[in-house]
């Protein structure tokens, strides 16, 4: 084996038995009492009204869509802006054309009708 | 600060920036124009443009590589214009052309006529351009998923089919694991090497020398990655399912342009930062191809629906394709590029006849061989260029087909492996039987009569692709000094 690798090995070897020994250890320790209550899933308190695993409206999945790629692109703007000086122009042509592409899918989901809640 | 993007650079990417500006320029264009069939002729047309537009920004490239051996490197040596990627660009883009002119009836009587079908297509050619191009394994990647990306959703284009649906999944799940498997095969080069420039990865692996745990479960996760995009046994399972229920037309693109596609990687992948293992993958590539001819060949036997058909034997192709990369030398690797250019328009032109002979009206995804019975009496032209299609994928001496397997045949006996080239040739007589199955059923059977669902842009596809296909075999001469430029390194 690489002695490179050394480390990662045993950050694996730990990855793997930190959540073990915490399963374990917990499960030794803690008191056991078991209520229904416990095995409902969380909805803001409020005793559950469905199931989790029910079916929802694919149009939850635009949106999310929608919104992460708006946010993934700021996190691109960011390198761009602590460099703002070093890049001068060249930087704001190619963000430009970063900005650019984002905006012909902008145009497009709008004019799709992605951004509307019917 | 003018050092980021030369003129080098953007002479390098013109071809693949205007596909993709196209691409988008077409998804902004389907708002400007009434609804309506102008609105088709446009969108053909813009798509056809765009392809136009790129075809001469490759030929410019093709003319300043006009000195053998020659190439352009861009993007910090990231990005590479040769004669290799030069082949293969104009793979793609007769592909993408000749997809786009069979597609526009087609998406017609389905109803599902939309720009972005076209913008798909474009990107996932200028995807292509990527992987042909690649020098580096991150831009590799990228084309690879720009690629694979667009292709989950145009399997799945016809979304009210629930069979496109489930092709699209079953596609999207294979593909995106083959994806990873390949990410991590590329990671661990890597850190092996501690570049993502192929070159530099050749010398450090040759530097290397000898075969450990890690080099092995690099080479090992990266030929089961691009085995899996090439479809090869035991990584073929996507592929029959993917082909039968995507819309045809998009059937036809995958199974060519991908295929080529992937097989650019795997050339450039294995012809290059690989190379040094070759005594190391050799067996294992023999054995898949192997087994891809086996697995391939015997279960077309049996299919009834000629997509699924369509699909074993292009399995069974890659197989062939495979062996080339076997025995590796000069005559192989120009071998793989001439069988896939052959094999482009055979595939192509066998998927088209099977979209312009549409016996029923809906449905249009259950193409049953018996679809095809009587063919030879209702349709004399189309029948007749199925027969040459069909013809050279079988590899019979008039077409094309036959040179291709010639090729990969002669390289096999000329490295000394005589036994690989004996099964080869023996699964080209189980291949007979399944092709002449069809012909059959064209010939010498009555068929119920039904509408044809031609149109000019399919008479062009067809004629092109018959032509193309015949003179291949005919008059070979000047495709195979472009082919053979194509592998000068």
């Amino acid at each position: 084996m690489p002695a490179g690798y050394l480390p990662f090995f045993l950050f694996l070897v730990l990855a793997i038995l930190f959540p073990l020994a915490t399963l374990i250890v917990a499960k030794l320790i803690r008191p056991s009492a078991p209520l229904p209550v416990k095995r409902e899933a969380y909805e803001c308190g409020i005793p559950a009204a469905s199931t989790s695993r029910g079916r929802y409206a694919v149009r939850f999945y635009i949106i999310a869509i929608l919104f992460v790629i708006f946010d993934v692109e700021t996190v691109f703007l960011f390198p761009w802006a602590v460099h703002y000086k070093a890049l001068g122009w060249f930087g704001v042509a190619e963000v430009a054309v970063f900005l650019a592409i984002l905006v012909v899918g902008y145009l497009w989901a709008y004019k799709k009708g992605a951004l509307e809640w019917v | 600060m003018s050092g980021y993007y030369t003129s080098a650079d953007h002479f390098a990417l013109l071809p693949a920036l205007m596909l993709v500006l196209f691409g988008s320029a077409i998804l902004l264009l389907e708002f400007l124009m009434p609804k309506g069939p102008a609105r088709t002729r446009w969108l053909v047309g813009f798509t056809l443009l765009g392809l136009a537009s790129a075809a001469i920004a490759l030929l410019r490239q093709h003319q300043a590589l006009s000195a053998p051996g020659s190439r352009i490197v861009a993007f910090s040596g990231s990005f590479t214009i040769d004669s290799f990627s030069l082949y293969f660009d104009w793979l793609f883009l007769a592909a993408a052309a000749i997809v786009t002119l069979i597609s526009y009836r087609y998406l017609e009587i389905e109803g599902e006529h939309r720009a972005e079908y076209y913008g798909l297509i474009l990107l996932a050619c200028s995807g292509m351009f990527f992987l042909a191009s690649g020098a580096d394994l991150i831009t590799m990647f990228l084309g690879l998923e720009l690629m694979a990306l667009s292709f989950y959703v145009l399997v799945g284009f016809l979304k009210r089919e629930r069979r496109s649906n489930e092709a699209a999944i079953k596609y999207f799940l294979l593909g995106s694991f083959s994806s990873s498997l390949l990410a991590y095969g590329f990671s661990l080069l890597y850190g092996l090497s501690g570049s993502t420039n192929l070159e530099e990865i050749r010398r450090a692996i040759f530097t290397r020398g000898s075969l450990d745990a890690i080099t092995a479960l690099a080479m090992a996760t990266i030929l089961a990655g691009v085995l899996f995009k090439v479809s090869a046994a035991p990584f073929h399972m996507w592929a029959p399912d993917a082909y039968a229920g995507a819309p045809t037309a998009v059937t036809a693109y995958l199974s060519v342009a991908s295929q080529a596609a992937s097989f650019a990687l795997l050339l450039r992948l294995f012809n290059g930062p690989l190379s040094p293992l070759d005594q190391e993958w050799r067996p294992l590539v023999a054995g898949v191809a192997v087994a891809t001819l086996v697995i391939g060949n015997f279960a077309a036997l049996t299919q009834e629906n000629v997509k699924r058909l369509i699909a074993y034997s292009s399995v069974s192709h890659a197989g062939y394709l495979l062996l080339g990369l076997v025995a590796g030398n000069t005559t192989g690797l120009r071998g793989i590029a001439v069988y896939l250019a052959i094999y482009m328009f055979a595939n192509l032109g066998v998927l088209m006849v099977l979209i312009a002979i549409r016996t029923r009206t809906s449905g249009m995804l259950e193409e049953d061989l018996s679809d095809l019975n009587g063919l030879g009496a209702r349709h004399p032209l189309y029948a007749a260029a199925m027969l040459v299609f069909l013809l050279s994928l079988a590899g019979i001496p008039p077409t094309g087909g036959f040179l291709g397997k010639y090729y990969i045949f002669l390289s096999l006996l000329e490295t000394g492996h005589a036994v690989l080239a004996v099964i080869a040739a023996l699964y080209v007589a189980v291949s007979l039987y399944y092709y002449f199955r069809i012909v059959r059923g064209m010939y010498m059977t009555q068929g119920e009569p039904g509408p044809l669902a031609s149109s000019i842009g399919m008479n062009v596809a067809v004629a092109i692709s018959g032509v193309a296909t015949l003179l291949l075999g005919l008059f070979p001469e000047p495709f195979l000094r472009f082919a053979a430029g194509a592998l000068v390194r």
